[in-house]
């Protein structure tokens, strides 16, 4: 009929709308605001890149110490993480001790410390004076500070919650009864960990693993509180920057331009994977 | 036009007052349309005044701040405390500031080609001196410790002007020390100290002064010593230009000087 839509036509048509992909409009406004916060500061950094002079700055030998440096302590961290990180990842889900959950929230403490404050908890702890670290000293003569396993730990410290969180959340969400299957078939507990647990929480490990190395990659506080700053030993990348700017803007834009290059290779490598986030790929 | 004229004759007037002594009265603020007469500069100095200094003058300049504001209600000094030549670079970058006080005339010079300042004047000058913990575990009695294998020792970073003055010691005194952490500022060095998490560090006779019982001060002998020296400036696109200016001139007044002495700063 002229003028007139059919009852219930307007829902139709949203609906086809929708099933096309078509964004509704009143969320493209605020989504358009985040995704230009988001891209004009890369923007700026790829703009005011010293592009001419960039092959000289990154030949530095300084800077490949610092990006080698950075690279070996995210990748130790994130090795460290694994390895103590998924047990207790484990622990956290499928326990049913008391207090876990209180566990829980402490260990995930780090996620939201200032990173800073956490630099100064690990002096306190690992210190020379520290409560562990003066025991250290005294039995080993080892001490942690201006080290690169000062670094590695320093890193750890703040990038294991990442891994442990996400990985607990796969193991909460995984099916037990394949597990179960496995075990009626059978299986020793090492076995269905390896071949059934394991896959099943894949994506989200994964996941976890990125999220982690790119946080310890980054780590800028507890670093240069606990490990200090030395090139070559303890100046990681972002410490770099950092003392960069004060000196030499050009170089701390070109360090700066050197990992984002690196995070963008990561991100952009694992994409597919990293947007799957879920027990089952 | 007409403001900045007189904005001009205000901190004409209100540099003429406080260098006459005058100031501590409380009138009111009178509107800036009226040049006010010397003797009640206080009507003129007022608001925050936003002052990046060094981290070495935290302790003299909180002191001469509030002295400042004692003598002028209504002024409120803000300070901003860190290495200078981090602070230049923010200023250099357009950060909000009235004053810069560095401790190197390099990072004045910065600030100065930066367009952000025009003619610095010398207010203090500082020796090195070495700081080691109360306790000090690694024994050291002289500067020659320092390159000691063994001996962990706090540095500043080459950049910032305690960094390149202990590197000056350094040359003087034919010493190659290699540190295990290159610090931000001097306060940082100081702070690695007082944690007890190096040997030693090499920071300003100031700083070991400040830091009181925490630190033990091991004197640098004045012959292979190295000074640096530290100037103020108001900046040209200070916010509060008369306030600022009436603080610099502070700084650089009598009372000023004697507040500096007192914390172990030498003459310029």
């Amino acid at each position: 009929m002229l003028g007139r839509s059919p009852p219930g036509g307007r829902d139709k048509r949203a609906r086809a709308a929708a099933a096309r992909g078509a964004i509704p409009w009143p969320l493209t406004i605020p989504a358009l605001l985040a995704a230009l916060f988001l891209l004009v500061p890369l923007a700026g950094l790829l703009v005011r890149a010293p592009w001419v002079g960039l092959p000289g700055i990154l030949a530095d030998s300084q800077v490949r110490q610092a990006l080698r440096l950075s690279l070996v302590c995210a990748s130790a961290a994130t090795a460290v993480s694994l390895a103590v990180g998924v047990p207790l990842a484990w622990v956290l889900a499928r326990s049913r001790a008391r207090g876990i959950s209180v566990l829980r929230a402490l260990v995930t403490l780090p996620l939201v410390l200032p990173p800073v404050v956490g630099g100064v908890a690990l002096l306190l702890a690992f210190g020379r004076q520290g409560i562990l670290g003066r025991l250290l000293d005294e039995w080993t003569g080892i001490t942690l500070p201006f080290t690169t396993a000062g670094v590695i730990i320093a890193e750890t410290f703040v990038a294991m919650p990442f891994l442990v969180i996400t990985v607990e959340g796969a193991f909460r969400a995984a099916d037990r009864g394949f597990e179960e299957a496995a075990a009626t078939l059978g299986a020793s507990r090492l076995t269905v960990f390896r071949t059934v647990t394991l896959p099943l929480i894949g994506p989200s490990l994964l996941a976890g693993t990125v999220l982690c190395w790119a946080r310890a990659l980054g780590e800028f506080g507890a670093t240069i509180t606990f490990a200090g700053n030395f090139p070559g030993r303890t100046q990681t990348m972002p410490l770099a920057v950092y003392l960069a700017l004060e000196s030499d803007p050009e170089a701390a834009v070109a360090l700066s331009l050197v990992l984002l290059v690196v995070s963008i290779v990561v991100l952009v490598g694992l994409r597919d994977r990293w947007l799957n986030v879920g027990p089952a790929a | 036009m007409r403001r900045s004229v007189l904005t001009l004759s205000l901190t004409v007037v209100a540099a003429a007052g406080l260098l006459l002594g005058c100031g501590s009265s409380s009138t009111p603020a009178a509107s800036s349309s009226k040049p006010s007469a010397p003797g009640s500069s206080s009507a003129s100095v007022s608001g925050t005044v936003n002052v990046f200094a060094a981290a070495s003058l935290k302790e003299a300049f909180t002191q001469l701040g509030n002295q400042f504001e004692a003598a002028h209600p209504g002024a409120k000094v803000v300070f901003n405390f860190g290495p200078s030549s981090g602070l230049a670079t923010q200023i250099n970058q357009g950060a909000p500031a009235d004053v810069f006080a560095s401790a190197s005339t390099k990072n004045m010079s910065q600030v100065v080609d930066g367009g952000q300042a025009t003619s610095p004047s010398d207010f203090a000058s500082n020796v090195m001196e070495i700081a080691v913990p109360v306790k000090n575990p690694a024994g050291i009695t002289a500067l020659s410790d320092l390159a000691r294998s063994g001996v962990k020792v706090a540095l500043c970073q080459a950049a910032v002007p305690c960094g390149a003055t202990a590197a000056k010691v350094f040359t003087n005194a034919k010493l190659t020390v290699t540190p295990v952490t290159q610090e931000v500022d001097v306060k940082a060095v100081l702070t690695k100290v007082t944690l007890g998490e190096v040997d030693a560090g090499v920071v300003y006779v100031t700083d070991v002064r400040a830091a009181g019982a925490k630190v033990k001060g091991i004197e640098i002998p004045a012959d292979v010593n190295a000074s640096t020296k530290y100037p103020i400036a108001t900046l040209t696109k200070a916010p509060n230009k008369a306030t600022a200016q009436a603080f610099t001139d502070y700084v650089l007044s009598a009372e000023g000087a004697s507040v500096l002495t007192a914390a172990g700063f030498a003459k310029p």
